[in-house]
C-alpha cells in the first residue's frame, strides 16, 4: 500500500512526466487553453496510458521477449497506442460527442504523444512487473492530468493578465510553463520510490 | 536469420491484424447512426453558428429538426427562404415566423448627450462601461464605441452620431449585439413596429433630462394619447406593447422631449397590423 502511494505521488511531483522529462508537451500546450477540453483530454490520455502500459507489458513479455525481438519494441508499442487511440475516439464519439468535439485534433495526437510511449518504454527499462507496469501508467497519466489542469488554470487566468503587447498569446504560455517547471523542481528529492 | 526476419514480419503482422479487427468491432459496435437528412438540413442553413435557434450552431439545429424535436422556422439568418427550403426536405410545414429585428433603445446622439468625463481609455464599450458606467452623463445610454458594430455578423451596424443604428434591412436577428452590449439598450422588436420610444433610461425625469436632451422624463402623456393602451410607464420609462401598438404615431406628437421616433417610414403603409376596431 505505502509503495503504490510513494510510486503515484513521485510520479505526479518529483518525476512528472510534462515538468519533469519533458514529455508530451505538445498537448500540453495545445490542450491547457480552456478547463473543461484539459480535463477531458486528461481523463483520456489516463485512459490511454493505463491501458496502454498493459497492453504493451504483455506484448513485450509474451511475444517479443520469447521470440527475442526485443529490436521492434517501438514498433509494436506504436502499434499499440495508436489502435488504443483509435478505440478511444471511437468510444468518445459514441457516448461523448461534445468531449469529442471540443478536443478535436488533439485527440488523434495523443498517438504521437510520447509520454504514451515514453511510459511504455520505462516500464521495461525499469523492469516493472505486470501490476506495477499499469500503476506506473495509471499514475504517469495522472502526473499528465495534475500539469494539464494546473497549467489551463493558469492560462485562464494570463486570458484577463495585463500581459505586455509582445508576450501576449503563446509566449506568456510557455514562459509560464517554464516557471511550473521550475516549481515543481523544488520536489526533487522529497523522496525516493 | 532468414528465420528471424520471417518471424519478425508475421508477429508484427499479426498485431496490427488482431488491432485492426478489433477496431473493426469495435466501430461496427459503437456505430454512431448518421441521420442522412441531418447532411441535407446543414446544407441548406446558412451555416452563420450564430445561435439564435437556441441552439450550439447551425449542427444541434439541424440535428433537432432531423429528430423532430423543434420547429423548422427558428433559422432567423435564413428567415423565410431556409424554412422553405427545410420544410422541402423534412416534410412538414413551418410556422408563420414573425421577422424580429434588433432595435438600439437610445437617442443620445453626441449633440443630445452630455458628457460626464473624457474617456481616453480602450475603445470599446465594455471597457468604457467599467468606469463609472461610461462617460455619458446619462448612464443608461449608448456608450458608441461599436461594440455591437464589430460584434455584428452581417454588417449590418453603424454609428451615427455616437450612437449605434441599426440597418434593418441587413439584420438577421441573430441577437449577438443584443448580447454583446453593456448597457442592455438593444432590443428585439418586430419588424413592422415602426413606433418605438428610443430611450431606455430609468432615472426620474430631472435627473434624464439633464443627462440628455431626448431622454424619456415618465411623464405619460403618450400613455394617455394612445388610442388602444398599447403605451405603459415603468419605473419612469415609457414601454410600447408591439402586439397592442397600431403604428397611429400620436405618441410621436406629444412627447415633449422626442423620444419616440417612427422606424421603417417606406414599409409604413404595407406592413400595417390588423386594422385598428376604430381610432378613437
Amino acid at each position: 500500500m505505502k509503495q503504490i502511494i510513494f510510486v503515484i505521488m513521485g510520479t505526479i511531483l518529483v518525476e512528472n512526466f510534462v515538468l519533469q522529462k519533458f514529455l508530451g508537451v505538445c498537448p500540453f500546450l495545445g490542450v491547457s487553453k480552456k478547463m473543461d477540453s484539459a480535463v477531458g483530454m486528461s481523463g483520456a490520455v489516463v485512459f490511454v496510458m493505463t491501458l496502454a502500459s498493459a497492453v504493451t507489458w504483455a506484448v513485450n513479455e509474451y511475444l517479443l521477449i520469447p521470440n527475442e525481438l526485443e529490436f521492434l519494441r517501438t514498433i509494436s508499442f506504436i502499434l499499440v497506442v495508436a489502435a488504443l487511440v483509435q478505440f478511444v475516439e471511437i468510444i468518445l464519439k459514441r457516448f461523448i460527442k461534445p468531449l469529442y468535439k471540443s478536443l478535436g485534433i488533439y485527440l488523434p495526437l495523443i498517438t504521437t504523444n510520447c509520454a504514451v510511449l515514453g511510459v511504455a518504454l520505462l516500464n521495461i527499462q525499469r523492469t516493472y512487473g505486470f501490476g506495477m507496469s499499469v500503476l506506473y501508467g495509471f499514475s504517469a497519466g495522472l502526473s499528465f492530468t495534475v500539469a494539464l489542469i494546473l497549467f489551463s488554470g493558469i492560462r485562464e487566468r494570463l486570458e484577463t493578465a495585463d500581459v505586455p503587447e509582445a508576450f501576449k498569446g503563446l509566449p506568456i504560455a510557455l514562459i509560464s510553463a517554464a516557471f511550473l517547471s521550475l516549481a515543481f523542481m523544488g520536489f526533487q528529492g522529497l523522496f525516493a520510490f | 536469420m532468414d528465420l528471424s526476419l520471417l518471424i519478425a514480419v508475421l508477429i508484427v503482422g499479426a498485431l496490427g491484424l488482431v488491432f485492426g479487427l478489433i477496431l473493426a468491432i469495435a466501430s461496427k459496435l459503437f456505430a454512431v447512426k448518421k441521420d442522412p437528412m441531418v447532411e441535407e438540413i446543414i446544407n441548406a442553413l446558412p451555416g452563420a453558428n450564430c445561435g439564435a435557434c437556441g441552439y450550439s450552431g447551425c449542427e444541434a439545429y439541424a440535428e433537432a429538426v432531423a429528430a423532430g424535436e423543434c420547429d423548422i422556422n427558428l433559422c432567423t439568418v435564413g428567415g423565410e427562404a431556409c424554412s422553405k427550403e427545410l420544410e422541402a426536405i423534412t416534410g412538414r410545414t413551418a410556422g408563420e415566423g414573425k421577422r424580429m429585428v434588433a432595435r438600439v433603445l437610445c437617442g443620445g446622439t453626441l449633440n443630445n448627450r452630455k458628457k460626464d468625463y473624457d474617456y481616453s481609455g480602450i475603445e470599446t464599450c465594455i471597457d468604457a462601461n467599467l468606469l463609472y458606467g461610461g462617460d455619458n452623463a446619462c448612464t443608461y445610454g449608448c456608450l458608441g464605441m461599436g461594440d455591437c458594430m464589430k460584434a455584428c455578423p452581417f454588417g449590418a451596424i453603424t454609428m451615427i452620431d455616437g450612437v449605434a443604428f441599426i440597418m434593418e434591412d441587413k439584420c438577421k436577428s441573430c441577437e449577438i449585439c443584443v448580447g454583446v452590449c453593456p448597457k442592455n439598450i438593444i432590443e428585439m422588436v418586430p419588424e413592422d413596429a415602426a413606433v418605438t420610444i428610443v430611450c431606455s433610461n430609468h432615472d426620474k425625469g430631472g435627473v434624464a433630462m439633464k443627462g440628455c436632451k431626448v431622454a424619456c422624463i415618465g411623464c405619460g402623456k403618450c400613455v394617455k394619447e394612445c388610442p388602444v393602451d398599447a403605451i405603459t410607464v415603468e419605473n419612469f420609462l415609457a414601454k410600447i406593447d408591439y402586439d397592442k401598438c397600431i403604428n397611429c404615431g400620436k405618441c410621436i406628437k406629444v412627447c415633449p422631449t422626442g423620444a419616440i421616433l417612427r422606424y421603417n417610414k417606406k414599409k409604413k403603409k404595407i406592413v400595417k397590423k390588423s386594422k385598428p376596431a376604430e381610432e378613437a
